[in-house]
């Protein structure tokens, strides 16, 4: 007999099509439904959805989170998804797709609220909880069910609920034996989804998929898969780890596997992404070396305040560009030595942008942290540079001023405009 | 272009001038070597457009002329000729063919026209003065150990080469440094190079000048300007660019008031130092010195590997000043004994400040090192 659940209630062998006990109709019938364990959980429209929450008047209208007219779409709501508005996408093209669109700053500070809130939810179910972003996380459920009195997915069912009821958005659920198949049934059923790949049909349910589905394929190899006649899972599946060697390089047998929908991976709690970073989208593109280090500055800025904030100093620096083309390049350098003051990381950013002077006009700029270390490690006394205690305490002392008055209390001349 | 020539001398100066070639270019020319044969003469030129080395070939000629071939080719084609063999090189002209002939063997090499061949212009080089090739050796393997290879800071990728006065002895002095430790040289002031400009020499050109120096005797005649540099080392010249930037006031790092000194022989110390360290593979892992009245024990420890310590006592070690604990890195260490000769003295403030290091018998060389944290 196939496993069933109702989503709504949490009655479990239900058999007809509606919940006998809440005449709820969101039932998941799956023959592995309470064997799997491995959970990905994301949020729905995550910042639209937090928006939406506090504005209840927005509940029917499109909303699009984002910066200005010439920034990027971050995040934006089923609505808004209709008319073809996407994560990621130039605010001007989704205004165009969407002209009645809610436009909202984003307040991150409101975001992470939520992401915490929901993240304590998902730790009362299980210490293995590895946060992949702000909105999303996979969970590892094996050996609850004698704690909780029920299997994961029931226990998730509730979880879902919780999320509704006390933080106020709606969240994806995907149910598998593994990370891979658990990331594509979260995206198989949204939004408000609970979606299960068993293992004995990953492999039939995969091979008709493009390739692109696979997390890690982008426009770029699945380009050179076609090229290779290689446009589906199947194609991938069918072939042999021999073939996959010769024919896609050293990477070949992997993909072959995951293709086969077979993932390894743990949840390790301890494996958080860990990269600081802070990047801009310009009104207008810009060339003009002068003009990119102008906006480079308050990046730099951001970035040591960031860093200093989680109590890390950065051992190297990635300077992120995006050509008008979309065509993003990103350059990284180590610093003379680990570092948290805004000047020794906009040298070492400069530095890689006057390589990148060519003529090409660029649309954004970013700076991030790359290998972070504890904060007490930063700005140590140098040889070649006798200067850096003086630095450091100028650069107390802004921080102290800008705690009290705020950022624009003092800035530095390059920062002036 | 027509001429004969002894296989080892070709041998040895396509040596020096290819050394400078970049093994990976993207502009074809710069992977090859310039032959030019002027009034019975030949001339090897080879570039990578920050260096230049030109050297004089003797050579009996028969017809003037020039081209450009590819040096690493060559080189290998003339080094695995048989010794004592006599090289034969033909070049009609234009874009025909080098042939090199040697005994029964023949070849045909490609060549690239010589009007695509960079100059590098020397400019006019105001200071000129000479040193014997001995000290200028012992001034680079003194100071060349602490250039530093980081981008960011590119004003220190060279040897900082300035005229100063050092308790009012006139001294020519090479300063290099990467911010963990820094070297200071001193040499006697040679005779017209009281005037010159500080100039920082980059890496390479240093490291290609060394290389002609192993086998240099006599004076090497140096001349420059506020951004070249030439160097005449036998039968070689050797002209670069040098690094448009401020060498940072190092005399400020330099301590003046460390007061505890240890004095112990160089070899008991170096070969301590690389049998503690070998407890740990880790590069970056320090050794600790902890010192007490005429005693010095070296640490090392790894969390993975284990520890391992040796104590240096009064025979070897005089130290009068009060305990003190302090870590630096082995390799660190090591380059700098490496330089100093029976006994090096350590002049230290505390376990956390720059630490001076010297040859007992030797002031013209100065060390500092930054400690680590142990």
């Amino acid at each position: 007999m196939t496993d069933a659940l109702c989503r709504d209630c949490g009655a479990v062998a239900v058999a007809a099509p509606i919940c006998p006990s809440c005449d709820g109709v969101r039932i998941v019938r799956h023959a592995e439904l309470f064997q799997l364990h491995i959970a990905h959980v994301d949020c729905d429209a995550f910042y639209a959805s937090v928006e939406k929450r506090d504005r209840p008047e927005l509940a029917s209208k499109p909303v699009i989170v984002g910066g200005g007219t010439r920034g990027v779409v971050s995040a934006s709501c089923y609505i808004a998804r209709l008319s073809g508005v996407r994560s990621a996408m130039p605010m001007f093209q989704a205004l165009k797709a969407c002209p009645d669109a809610v436009v909202i700053a984003p307040d991150f500070p409101k975001y992470t609220a939520a992401s915490r809130q929901i993240r304590a939810l998902m730790e009362k179910l299980t210490p293995l909880v590895q946060p992949l972003s702000i909105d999303e996380a996979v969970l590892d459920l094996s050996g609850t069910a004698a704690l909780h009195g029920a299997p994961p997915a029931a226990v998730l069912a509730r979880f879902a609920r919780a999320v509704e009821a006390d933080v106020g958005v709606t969240i994806s659920i995907g149910l598998a034996p593994n990370r891979l198949l658990a990331k594509i049934a979260a995206g198989r059923d949204k939004p408000r989804g609970f979606a299960v790949i068993g293992a004995a049909e990953a492999r039939s349910l995969l091979a008709p998929e493009p390739v692109r589905l696979l997390p890690g394929i982008g426009p770029a190899l699945a380009k050179k898969l076609s090229a290779l006649g290689v446009t589906s899972l199947g194609h991938l599946q069918a072939l042999s780890d021999k073939d996959a060697l010769r024919r896609l390089g050293d990477d070949g047998p992997a993909w072959v596997h995951r293709a086969r929908g077979e993932d390894s991976r743990r949840v390790d709690p301890a494996r958080e992404t860990k990269s600081i970073s802070a990047e801009t989208t310009f009104a207008s593109d810009l060339a003009q070396r002068a003009e990119l280090e102008r906006a480079l500055w308050p990046l730099a800025e951001k970035l040591a305040r960031r860093l200093r904030q989680k109590s890390f100093c950065t051992s190297g620096v990635v300077l992120k560009l995006k050509t008008a083309n979309f065509v993003q390049r990103t350059r990284a350098t180590k610093l003379p030595g680990p570092s948290v003051l805004p000047d020794a990381l906009f040298a070492a950013a400069t530095a890689l942008l006057a390589k990148e002077i060519d003529g090409t006009a660029f649309r954004l700029i970013g700076i991030g942290a790359n290998g972070l270390l504890p904060l007490d490690q930063a700005d140590h006394a140098d040889l070649a540079d006798p200067d850096t205690p003086r630095r450091v305490a100028t650069q107390t002392a802004i921080d102290q001023l800008r705690g009290k008055f705020g950022t624009a209390a003092i800035m530095r001349g390059r920062g002036w405009r | 272009m027509k001429l004969k020539a002894d296989r080892a001398a070709f041998l040895k100066a396509l040596a020096h001038v290819q050394s400078v070639v970049e093994r990976r270019n993207t502009i074809p020319i710069l992977a090859n070597v310039m032959l030019a044969v002027r009034d019975s003469k030949l001339t090897l030129t080879a570039t990578d457009m920050e260096i230049a080395v030109l050297e004089d070939v003797p050579a009996s000629a028969s017809r003037n002329g020039a081209c450009t071939a590819p040096a690493a080719t060559l080189y290998e084609i003339v080094r695995k000729l048989p010794d004592g063999a006599e090289v034969e090189l033909d070049h009609p002209g234009g874009d025909a063919q080098l042939a090199l002939r040697a005994g029964r063997y023949a070849t045909s090499l490609v060549v690239l026209p010589t009007e695509d061949f960079p100059s590098m212009s020397a400019g006019s080089l105001p200071h000129k003065f000479s040193i014997p090739a001995q000290e200028l050796r012992g001034l680079i393997d003194r100071t060349r150990f602490a250039i530093s290879t980081e981008e960011t800071r590119y004003y220190l990728n060279g040897i900082y080469i300035h005229a100063t006065e050092a308790d009012g002895i006139k001294v020519l002095r090479a300063v290099a440094t990467d911010g963990h430790r820094l070297a200071r040289v001193e040499l006697p002031l040679p005779e017209g190079a009281g005037s010159i400009p500080g100039v920082i020499v980059p890496r390479k050109t240093v490291n290609e000048l060394r290389k002609l120096l192993d086998e240099a005797s006599g004076d090497v005649g140096v001349a420059l300007s506020d951004t070249r540099i030439q160097l005449h080392v036998g039968p070689v010249t050797l002209t670069s660019k040098l690094i448009d930037g401020t060498f940072p006031e190092y005399e400020r790092v330099i301590p003046r008031d460390n007061d505890k000194i240890l004095r112990v022989g160089k070899k008991d110390f170096s070969d301590a130092v690389a049998r503690v360290a070998a407890i740990s593979s880790e590069r970056s892992r320090p050794v600790k010195l902890s010192l007490a009245k005429d005693l010095l024990v070296l640490s090392a420890s790894s969390p993975e590997q284990g520890t391992a310590t040796e104590e240096l006592d009064g025979d070897r070690v005089s130290y009068s000043a009060g305990p003190l604990e302090i870590g630096f890195q082995a390799r660190y260490l090591n380059d700098i004994t490496d330089q100093v000769g029976d006994q090096v003295e350590f002049l230290f403030s505390d376990g956390a400040a720059p630490t001076v290091v010297r040859d007992a018998a030797d002031t013209s060389a100065l060390y500092v090192l930054m400690p680590m944290r142990v």
